[in-house]
């Protein structure tokens, strides 16, 4: 591992008109941890997300990230070359499946750029060259890995939108691993999960950083996921970062506490 | 349902009532559109009363609204008992007795509205006695009826999912038919010649069906890629004289480039903006063809488009100069003499053949990676972009095919009509397309096939009905929307399995 975290984020600032959606703020995000980001509702935290996965064009500020001895400026990157270059892949607030296909289809379309290689980009596929099947067959195994990772194995057949909530949220994390990331940014995961569910998912992402060994980045208001499995906490409040550290740390941070309970003087 | 019954006769009274006031509102409609007609050329009377026929149309609409409300107040029993009724009254009498005075006074003086009259009931009694069946059914089950009837939807799915099965070993068998149908001692040269028709137009809508049912984009101005296939033959044979086998490629890319042309601006569109621009860009190709007199021949077209030759053995009557035709080629082999229909049968073999290699396109690339990926770009297109998709390529090699396919099905067409004009690539085209992939079934094969018979082939062969024939297509749109909103045989099969074992009790 070279000096360079994974992600580190400098003076990112986004502004939607008069709107500092987030404002300066900077981070680092380590291979093999999870780094929560949390905040009260409108903290900018999934802004955040999308200008790190090239969906908004930041109005200012770097985000570099490093991986293999490579390095990767996101801030430069067209969207789709961010998650197929840089390897950051996400999962959205509200679920985005490929709702009309399977599920089995959902993880192999995420493989897309790997078979598109493979199958010469459709053309040594169209006549059927073996080099295409070994790899659709690599592909499925992948797709098979996770599903069992995430318990789905039995549903594989079935259309994606026809899965419990619970399990379209597990489905979309498999999905998002199966673009083989280095960064894996989740956008509130457990939302909408029961206490079982949300334990699953704890024992998941946990697995996700302790065998696979990618960074996490983790936006999340359930605190039992937040402070039981994440290694760093990053708070934000208007946009701004108002805490960094430790989960115990950031527990016990009056502006922290002030950012979620409120005091008598409103923040300017 | 139960709840129904308590008020019976107020009920009754209400449905009499409902029924009596569409027959007014009929009989006021059709007094002034039916009931008088102004007759040309007419010394005495200018006007013709038909007063009686506006009086049949109320009396129609009254019955046939009554039966709507009695089904819908479950009561099946006299709606199946009427309808059979009046059903085989209007045909029997439209059968034996069609000028009788009687018949006249009571029923339509013309055929056709009498046996819509007929069709109508004899639906109504139909849908009456599967309601009956469902109820003796559901009681014997201890299932409410209502609840079999809403899941009449997922009953639809499943007929689409079994047509699906069928289909794969019905394919082929419909492929021998196809193959087989020139050879049939019924095949006429009209019959031919309609079938080639409804090839054209199946080839077309799984050309389009890439661009609609895979990739989602909503394309309105597809003909124009027809278009640009056909005058890019005719136009090549034209100025350098090749031949159609040799044309038909090249007209495929320049049709396929027109598409990559369309694609770059409306990138970013989706829906019904894309299905303006798309429009937009068919008329435009439409008035350039048209005002492009110089190049294009404007609205004259060009005539004279070189017919497909069978390996360079064109097919006329007397052999060119130290050279074979078709037929006195065969002779060699085989007594054979001229006759016109070798050339029909020749191109309805062609098209058959290009058709089949474009459904094994599409069939074949639905389970490449760029397949799924247009299918996922319709799904989720920030999704896509979340996986490293590019959403440009992947729409503009949608469009490129698409078109590309069109391009060869125009340049075939340039070809057996041997004459171009602007006039047979309008707007209407374009929707009839569309209509044939939606109908059928989004991404449905054989759905496209079905789809393209029904609005094709049908038509074609009942051009005799002549207005009618327009009044039956709507029709029929209608009650295909009314019914089956998602398309004739709208069933997705997943393009890989996990077969799991376990997978197979996992639900339907």
């Amino acid at each position: 591992m070279n000096a360079l975290p994974l992600l580190s984020v400098e003076r990112l600032t986004m502004r939607f008109g008069g709107l500092m959606a987030v404002d300066d703020v900077s981070f680092a995000a380590e291979t093999g941890h999870i780094t929560a980001i949390i905040g009260p509702n409108g903290a900018g935290k999934t802004t955040l997300f999308n200008c790190l996965t090239g969906f908004y064009a930041p109005t200012s500020g770097l985000m570099r990230l490093a991986h293999d001895g490579g390095e990767f400026l996101l801030e430069r990157m067209e969207g789709f070359r961010i998650a197929a270059r840089a390897k950051v892949a996400r999962t959205f607030q509200n679920i985005r499946l490929f709702r009309g296909m399977s599920v089995l289809e959902n993880l192999i379309v995420a493989q897309h750029n790997r078979l598109m290689r493979a199958s010469g980009y459709t053309l040594a596929g169209l006549i059927g060259l073996g080099v295409y099947r070994d790899a659709e067959r690599q592909a499925v195994e992948r797709a098979r890995y996770w599903l069992e990772q995430v318990g789905l194995t039995a549903l594989a057949d079935l259309d994606a939108g026809g899965l419990p909530y619970g399990d379209q949220r597990l489905l979309e994390i498999a999905r998002a691993m199966c673009t083989e990331p280095r960064l894996l940014c989740l956008d509130e995961p457990a939302a909408g999960l029961n206490a079982r569910e949300s334990a699953g998912l704890n024992a998941l992402l946990t697995f996700i950083r302790n065998t696979h060994r990618i960074g996490v980045l983790l936006i999340e208001h359930d605190m039992s996921v937040v402070m039981s499995i994440s290694d760093r906490i990053v708070v934000l409040d208007y946009g701004r970062k108002i805490a960094e550290g430790a989960p115990e740390a950031v527990r016990r941070d009056p502006a922290v506490i002030r950012a979620y309970l409120g005091e008598e003087e409103g923040a300017p | 349902m139960a709840g129904a019954r308590g008020g019976g006769t107020d009920r009754m009274s209400a449905l009499l009532r409902e029924a009596a006031m569409t027959g007014l509102l009929v009989f006021g409609l059709a007094v002034a559109l039916v009931g008088v007609r102004i007759q040309d050329g007419a010394a005495l009377t200018p006007l013709l009363f038909r007063f009686d026929d506006a009086f049949t149309a109320a009396a129609a609409a009254a019955m046939g609204r009554l039966g709507v409300a009695l089904l819908r107040e479950g009561r099946a029993a006299p709606v199946l008992a009427g309808g059979t009724a009046v059903a085989l009254a209007v045909a029997l009498a439209q059968f034996f007795f069609p000028a009788h005075p009687l018949m006249l006074a009571l029923l339509f003086d013309t055929a056709m509205p009498n046996w819509l009259i007929t069709a109508f009931a004899g639906f109504l009694a139909l849908s009456a006695g599967w309601r009956l069946r469902r109820a003796r059914a559901a009681q014997g089950a201890g299932v409410p009826l209502e609840a079999i009837l809403s899941n009449r939807d997922a009953a639809m799915d499943r007929i689409g999912a079994e047509v699906q099965r069928v289909a794969r070993y019905a394919g082929p068998l419909i492929l021998l038919l196809a193959l087989a149908l020139p050879l049939m001692p019924f095949a006429d040269r009209r019959l031919i010649d309609v079938a080639i028709l409804v090839v054209t137009y199946i080839m077309l809508g799984w050309g389009l069906n890439i661009v609609v049912g895979l990739a989602g984009l909503l394309d309105l101005g597809y003909v124009a890629f027809y278009a640009v296939g056909a005058y890019a033959y005719a136009l090549l044979a034209q100025y350098s004289g090749l031949s159609f086998w040799i044309c038909l490629p090249f007209a495929g890319i320049m049709a396929a480039f027109a598409g990559l042309l369309l694609g770059f601006p409306v990138l970013r569109l989706r829906g019904d903006y894309l299905a303006i621009v798309t429009l937009g860009f068919g008329e435009m190709i439409r008035i350039i063809l048209l005002n492009w007199y110089q190049f294009t021949g404007g609205p004259n077209g060009l005539s004279g488009v070189p017919r497909p030759s069978f390996f360079g053995l064109p097919f006329t009557a007397s052999p060119p100069e130290g050279g074979h035709s078709f037929h006195t080629f065969v002779s060699l082999f085989w007594p054979l003499d001229f006759s016109p229909n070798h050339r029909v049968v020749f191109l309805y073999y062609v098209i058959l053949a290009m058709a089949m290699i474009t459904n094994l396109f599409t069939l074949r690339i639905r389970r490449l990676p760029i397949g799924r990926a247009w299918e996922a770009l319709r799904e989720d297109e920030i999704a896509c972009r979340s996986l490293g998709i590019n959403p440009t390529n992947t729409k503009l090699t949608a469009f490129a095919i698409g078109a590309g396919f069109a391009g060869f099905a125009g340049s075939f067409f340039a070809a057996r009509q041997g004459f171009v004009s602007p006039e047979s690539f309008s707007f209407i085209e374009s929707a009839v397309i569309l209509a044939i992939v939606v109908l059928g079934g989004m991404g449905s094969q054989i759905g496209v096939v079905l789809a393209a018979v029904l609005l094709i082939g049908l038509p074609e062969f009942f051009r005799d009905l002549h207005q009618y024939r327009m009044v039956a297509f709507g029709a029929a749109m209608v009650a295909i929307m009314l019914w089956r909103p998602a398309g004739l045989l709208a069933h997705r099969e997943p393009t890989m399995r996990l077969k799991v074992p376990a997978a197979r009790g996992g639900g339907t």
